[in-house]
């Protein structure tokens, strides 16, 4: 009798430990819990909203014809034409700039993780940081001011834009690529000198070859980053209704120039009983642009997926 | 294969820090020596400098000579590369290559060196390192997973079976154990005594019973206190250490009475 009211005793008094209900911890929680809701949710908001307005404006929009021709011929309210000219151009001019910034955004985190030590990877990590707020149409107007020393005034075509881009991307390629190759675990570095493999295999074998996966993420965040820039490509490559695959010669469009062009060239007048023309079309133009870019930066992201899914270490 | 190394008046510093200072020893072919000591007075740092991974830590540098059947490994035309290709390494923590199956990982040092091999040699090489890592039967089913996919003790045996295939002469191991369960412990220690039979193994390790299980010779490494560097006290052949050790500090610490 006495034993089971001790153990009675017990159970209680471990349950009073147990359950002690500190209500002010237990309020702080509910409180905070339900902030960190609040804010994600309003960070949700125009992400959904911007989502949802590109889409209901620019999916009418988007059809094969206006994914698969260009503007040229193609005047006032006149429905034809697309899109395909500022596809091309920015595709070719965003990746010549990729071309050009990840070899050296790659080597130059290579070097500040691997090899910088004192004075100059301290120069090198300060001047980034600089670049990293270099504003957009400074750069473009660098790019343009550097290639008229070489060929004159007035110079437009897609390297210039390719170059203004790279020096928005540079500073991002090498910051995210740095903390990739900082997650490596130095284990492996040693485990690789340690069976007598030189410091450059090393570092191309195993160290890029496990932060690959992320090498690429961050690539792709850095061609987010600049695809969608205007400033740059309309004092660099100017504006075209044509296609043109050659980044060495003429100007070429690319879709957030086009997108500014449309919308700034607003409603068309319609005369009266005039067939084929919608009074709205640029503005109409200029979403499904949008639309498309979007879809773009998607695509490229789904990419990336793809390639970290493959390259990511296995354990299974 | 095995060769023996002389360890004349060492010194070896982290920056201006003076890590380990004064070591003088000998290290017989074809025998296990075993490091002990309390945590931090430079067992591993001092293990380290044998294959030169000690200089691969910025600032950190070696004085006095360490020498491999004669030939000074600090000498002025010495590659380290080439040193490390000779003594090979086994880390406290199990690290194989996360990207590799575990074939690749056996095959690492032939691989990553650009070195051409053909496939039946590879095979040949992935299962002799395997058999002679005790882990052959294992894994041979299953040679083309992640070798990450193992458990701690067999990427452990994993990581010994990659150091084997370069066909070093001496294999260091730096508190290879620490981290396994005592059945990982005991496959492992009846490896070393496999492998002592073709390599000189150097093995540091905070478990007395395992040196004195394993080992032929045992050094003591003490430090006089925090900052102070640290230093060989003694060392002498195992079952002397552990019965009649020369100095006071040694008995204290081989019968827990340190500190």
């Amino acid at each position: 009798m006495s034993a089971d009211t001790s153990t009675l005793d017990a159970t209680e008094r471990t349950r009073a430990l147990l359950t002690t209900a500190e209500p002010r911890r237990r309020r702080t929680d509910r409180i905070m819990a339900a902030l960190i809701w609040f804010a994600f949710l309003l960070a949700m908001v125009p992400l959904v909203s911007l989502l949802w307005t590109v889409l209901f404006n620019g999916a009418g929009r988007v059809t094969i014809d206006f994914l698969s021709y260009s503007m040229r011929g193609i005047f006032g309210g006149d429905p034809g034409g697309g899109i395909y000219h500022a596809v091309m151009g920015t595709l070719i001019i965003t990746g010549c700039a990729t071309l050009i910034s990840v070899p050296i955004g790659i080597l130059v985190a290579i070097y500040l993780v691997e090899y910088g030590r004192g004075p100059l990877a301290r120069a090198v990590t300060f001047f980034v940081d600089v670049m990293t707020g270099i504003p957009s149409i400074v750069a473009g107007l660098f790019a343009v001011s550097l290639f008229t020393i070489f060929f004159g005034a007035g110079a437009r075509f897609g390297i210039i834009g390719a170059v203004a881009l790279s020096v928005l991307m540079i500073p991002v390629v090498v910051r995210s690529c740095e903390e990739m190759l900082k997650l490596v675990p130095n284990e492996l570095r040693e485990a690789s000198y340690a069976l007598g493999v030189p410091k450059w295999l090393t570092i191309i074998r195993v160290v890029l070859r496990t932060a690959v996966a992320g090498l690429t993420t961050s690539v792709l965040l850095a061609i987010a980053r600049v695809i969608g820039e205007t400033a740059p490509l309309l004092v660099a490559v100017g504006v075209t209704d044509s296609i043109n695959f050659d980044p060495s010669e003429g100007r070429m469009m690319t879709l957030p120039v086009f997108i500014y062009r449309q919308y700034s060239q607003g409603l068309a007048t319609c005369r009266e009983g005039q067939a084929n023309c919608v009074a709205d079309i640029a503005i109409q133009n200029a979403w499904g642009a949008a639309l498309t870019l979007i879809v773009i930066v998607m695509l490229l992201n789904v990419a990336g997926r793809l390639v970290n899914r493959w390259f990511a270490p296995k354990t299974r | 294969m095995a060769q023996r190394i002389d360890v004349k008046d060492v010194n070896i510093y982290y920056g201006d820090f003076r890590a380990v200072e004064g070591v003088s020893m000998t290290v017989d072919p074809k025998s296990v020596t075993a490091f002990i000591g309390p945590s931090g007075c430079g067992k591993s740092t001092f293990l380290r400098t044998l294959n030169r991974m000690h200089e691969v830590i910025p600032g950190a540098y070696v004085e006095g000579k360490v020498e491999l059947e004669g030939v000074d490994l600090y000498g002025v035309d010495v590659d380290p590369v080439a040193v490390r290709r000779n003594i090979g390494m086994v880390f406290q923590r199990p690290n194989p290559f996360p990207t590799m199956s575990i074939k690749d990982n056996v095959l690492a040092g032939v691989k990553l060196n650009n070195r051409k091999i053909s496939k039946s040699d590879a095979e040949d090489l992935v299962e002799s390192s395997l058999r002679g890592a005790n882990l052959w039967n294992e894994v041979k089913d299953r040679l083309d997973r992640p070798g990450s996919g193992l458990s701690g003790g067999q990427q452990q045996r994993l990581c010994i079976a990659r150091a084997i295939a370069v066909k070093p002469q001496v294999v260091l191991m730096d508190e290879p154990c620490s981290a396994l369960d005592p059945i990982s412990t005991l496959a492992i220690e009846d490896l070393i005594q496999e492998l002592k039979k073709d390599y000189t193994i150097v093995i540091v390790t905070h478990n007395m019973q395992q040196a004195a299980r394993v080992s032929d010779r045992t050094a003591f490494f003490n430090i006089a206190g925090t900052g102070k560097p640290g230093r060989l006290i003694e060392m002498n052949d195992t079952a002397t250490i552990f019965s009649s050790p020369a100095e006071k500090a040694t008995e204290d610490y081989v019968s827990g009475r340190f500190g």
